[in-house]
């Protein structure tokens, strides 16, 4: 549980946008512990997907280090599960669920047992052969997580995975998560503009500054596991530390607030 | 800036080196310069088209049947693709004849249209309106049918007549999808130009392109094809120009991507 | 007020909708009698028309006439020779425009150097109507088959050649991230993203090119032709046969939707995940 999964040091990174260069994030420093779940929060356009994309790889940052131990060089390092709109409509539920697996030419057989186990995780058995344009959106991102997790990675990120989702969806698919994350404890780096996902779910709550954004809080969840999302909401404890961390996300949701005709999007 | 101009110089190559390799292969008699005369030649005969004076004649005789056309074309087809958008009646009335008609090739509806209307100015004026109108009452009346229905349900919640919703809300929904239309229907006119202009004309593009066939001069035929091309260009450029005026609030598809791109956090 | 008197759910509905003048909101459908009856009355008039010489039969020709016209060309043969001809023309030229199509597309799509060399190229040509290249290419290839099937073909060629480009090319940004953070090769991920992603657009452009193939042998065989439909349209013209020219019309107007339903439902085969 100690070792060290991700080390970040003095990351930045830029990028050009109207012929100008606009700062995503600056001097971000970061360790995670293998089998950590972090939560990333902060305002709208603090760059915090963008760190997110250049953990996965996806981008490069413009200066700093980034240290990510590989301990299984036959398990993919990284699995992503994007916003929305990211299972492919060509591909049956199965077919997405496997792709990774496609991807890294696991024997079929082997493949299938995989995707069937996930199928009964995420309760979907029965539109395993349907495809995205026939399910509901919560439908869709449970396949998409259940893709990630199909895939073995040994860190998971997840780009605010859950937000386009309605409350009693949300409360199910959190709980889903939890059970399959509490199984085999994968390192995840999770975005979330939802303070209470956050607590529920994570170790650890990272707080990003207003644009350009940087690190400026942390949270330490005590909780302890297997959670159960109903007895976490009720207790004082959760009230107090929800508050916590509104008030001084408030501070820079603000700040984020009055400089918005600035921001690059 | 400077990127920018880097950007054009570098566009412009490989047409001018292909015009430079088709000289080359005149020169050296790879290509038949019978039949495809080196581009310095083609030149020299647009020189002496304008010199003799009848280019400009030409040009201006071939864009007189195309505006007339085209604006009579697109008037009658957005009045009859409004009607038969909001008009039932209409519909049952329209639609029918549409379907019946539409499938024929508009180019086969020439002959009937000049033993009906003459050979001379108003038969080639119809033969493009007609080419104009049908393209343009299928994406008037498929935008006015697509509104989405939560814009319409504002409407009438909000209490609009048939003539504010009409005037307020299918219009506009409806502009992108007419200015199709209008952009299909100017490639039709500039197409057909050429066909009603074989017959009983003494000038135009599409009239030089038939008389340089029959007198076999290729340069000159070379000098009209690139004349209808850019006509073409030009007017579909025009219609664009005039769409970002109109509906300066619409985004293509392309530019939505870009804006909620990779970067939005 | 509303205490007192309760209306029946029904009328107070409708009781709103006819005060606020909503009408364009619940709009009813047509009956079935008047959607089915127009088109009917539209023939019978037709017909009453030209036979109380309102119209001029020799211009417009009868309903009725112009059936038995259709009978006589069906019985006869002659349609279905036309048809053959013509068919022959549209598919050799169809395959001929979209093989090489879908490779100059493809290669554009994927390779940044062949975009950059062909793709100004292309565009540069793109806007001469094939029409106009007629001429040019029955003084290059002579009067017979090989340019006729040319001209169809480049009218294929085209709009396959630049949807096949633009599907690859307008790819959401979201898949190639997804295939990239799942480790796709670049094989894998032309075979699973980029293929199945484009077919869409690919579609259109395969549409797109046989609506013009249709209309470019009405040119094609409109020189040089003594067979095939565009051949026959043009033939009625000069000995002022009309009642042919629109037996000819209904033959286009069938060719168009049967090819329109057969691409219709090769889409669906192909690309079963499309709404």
């Amino acid at each position: 549980m100690q070792v060290e999964k991700i080390r970040i040091e003095q990351l930045r990174k830029q990028f050009v946008k109207k012929n100008k260069m606009v700062e995503a994030f600056h001097s971000i420093s970061l360790q995670i512990k293998d089998g950590e779940f972090v939560s990333i929060v902060g305002p709208s356009g603090c760059g915090k997907t963008t760190l997110l994309r250049v953990i996965a790889g996806l981008e490069l940052p413009t200066s700093g280090t980034m240290h990510i131990q590989h301990h299984d060089s036959n398990q993919p390092l990284n699995a992503m599960v994007f916003q929305e709109h990211s299972i492919f409509p060509w591909m049956t539920v199965r077919e997405n669920i496997a792709y990774g697996l496609t991807m890294r030419k696991v024997p079929p057989s082997i493949k299938k047992s995989i995707v069937d186990h996930y199928l009964l995780k995420i309760n979907m058995v029965n539109f395993a052969e349907s495809y995205p344009h026939q399910l509901s959106g919560g439908m869709k991102q449970r396949v998409s997580v259940a893709r990630a997790f199909a895939n073995d990675p040994e860190i998971l990120l997840m780009d605010e995975p859950f937000t386009a989702l309605d409350e009693q969806n949300r409360l199910l698919i959190q709980q889903e998560l939890l059970k399959i994350w509490e199984e085999n404890q994968k390192t995840v780096v999770f975005i979330t503009h939802s303070i209470e996902e956050a607590i529920l779910l994570s170790d650890r709550i990272i707080m990003m500054s207003a644009h350009p954004g940087t690190l400026i809080a942390e949270y330490e969840i005590p909780f302890p596991r297997p959670r159960k999302i109903e007895e976490i909401r009720s207790s004082t404890f959760y009230k107090n530390m929800f508050n916590e961390i509104w008030m001084q996300l408030k501070e820079e949701v603000e700040k984020s607030r009055s400089m918005e005709g600035m921001l690059p999007i | 800036m400077n990127n920018k101009i880097y950007q054009k110089t570098l566009e412009m190559i490989p047409p001018l080196s292909l015009l430079l390799l088709w000289e080359l292969f005149v020169l050296i008699a790879v290509l038949d310069a019978r039949f495809f005369p080196a581009p310095h030649v083609i030149l020299i005969s647009l020189w002496e088209q304008i010199t003799l004076g009848y280019y400009w004649h030409d040009v201006s005789s071939s864009l007189i049947r195309i505006t007339l056309g085209f604006v009579i074309g697109s008037v009658v087809g957005v009045a009859i693709g409004i009607s038969i958008g909001i008009s039932s009646l209409c519909r049952a009335l329209f639609e029918p004849i549409v379907a019946a008609t539409f499938p024929i090739p508009k180019l086969a509806l020439m002959p009937l249209i000049i033993l009906l209307f003459g050979l001379d100015e108003l038969g080639k004026v119809i033969v493009i309106a007609i080419g104009v109108l049908f393209p343009v009452i299928i994406q008037t009346t498929a935008g006015i049918s697509n509104v989405d229905q939560t814009y319409k349900e504002v409407a009438y919640n909000y209490g609009a007549s048939r003539w504010n919703y009409f005037k307020t809300v299918a219009l506009p929904a409806a502009a992108p999808s007419i200015f199709i239309g209008l952009k299909l229907g100017s490639g039709m006119a500039i197409l057909l130009i050429v066909a009603a202009e074989m017959q009983g004309a003494s000038a135009g593009i599409g009239y030089r392109i038939w008389s340089a066939y029959s007198l076999f001069d290729i340069p000159t035929m070379f000098v009209a094809l690139s004349t209808i091309a850019l006509l073409g260009y030009l007017s579909y450029t025009v219609i664009e120009k005039l769409e970002h005026r109109v509906i300066s609030w619409h985004r293509s598809p392309q530019k939505e991507r870009d804006a909620s791109g990779k970067n939005k956090d | 007020m509303i205490a007192s008197k309760v209306a029946p759910i029904s009328e107070r509905t409708s009781e709103s909708t006819v005060n606020r003048n909503n009408d364009w909101y619940f709009r009813k459908p047509v009956s079935s009698k008047i959607k089915y009856g127009i088109p009917v009355s539209l023939i019978l008039g037709w017909e009453l028309v030209v036979s109380l010489s309102i119209l001029d039969s020799r211009y417009l020709p009868a309903p009725s006439h112009i059936f038995q016209a259709l009978l006589v060309a069906v019985s006869s043969g002659q349609l279905l020779a036309d048809m053959q001809i013509s068919l022959y023309r549209i598919l050799t030229g169809f395959i001929l425009g979209a093989a090489p199509g879908l490779v100059v597309g493809l290669l554009i799509g994927f390779i940044p150097f062949m975009r950059m060399f062909i793709q100004p190229i292309l565009l540069a040509i793109r806007p001469i109507p094939k029409l106009a290249l007629l001429p040019l290419l029955i003084i290059v290839m002579g009067i017979g088959e090989a340019s006729k099937i040319t001209l169809i073909m480049l009218g294929v060629f085209f709009p396959v050649a630049i949807n096949s480009a633009s599907g690859v090319l307008n790819l959401h940004q979201q898949y190639i991230d997804v295939a990239r953070n799942y480790g796709a090769s670049k094989y894998q991920f032309i075979k699973t993203v980029a293929i199945p992603g484009s077919l869409p657009t690919l579609c259109a452009g395969i549409k797109i090119g046989f609506a013009d193939a249709l209309l470019l042998i009405v040119a094609a065989e409109m020189i040089g032709a003594n067979s095939g439909i565009g051949y026959r349209v043009w033939m009625a013209y000069s000995i002022f046969d009309m009642r042919m020219m629109f037996v000819s019309f209904i033959m286009m107007a069938g060719l168009g939707i049967a090819s329109t339903m057969i691409i219709r439902f090769m889409e669906k085969r192909l690309i079963p995940w499309n709404k």
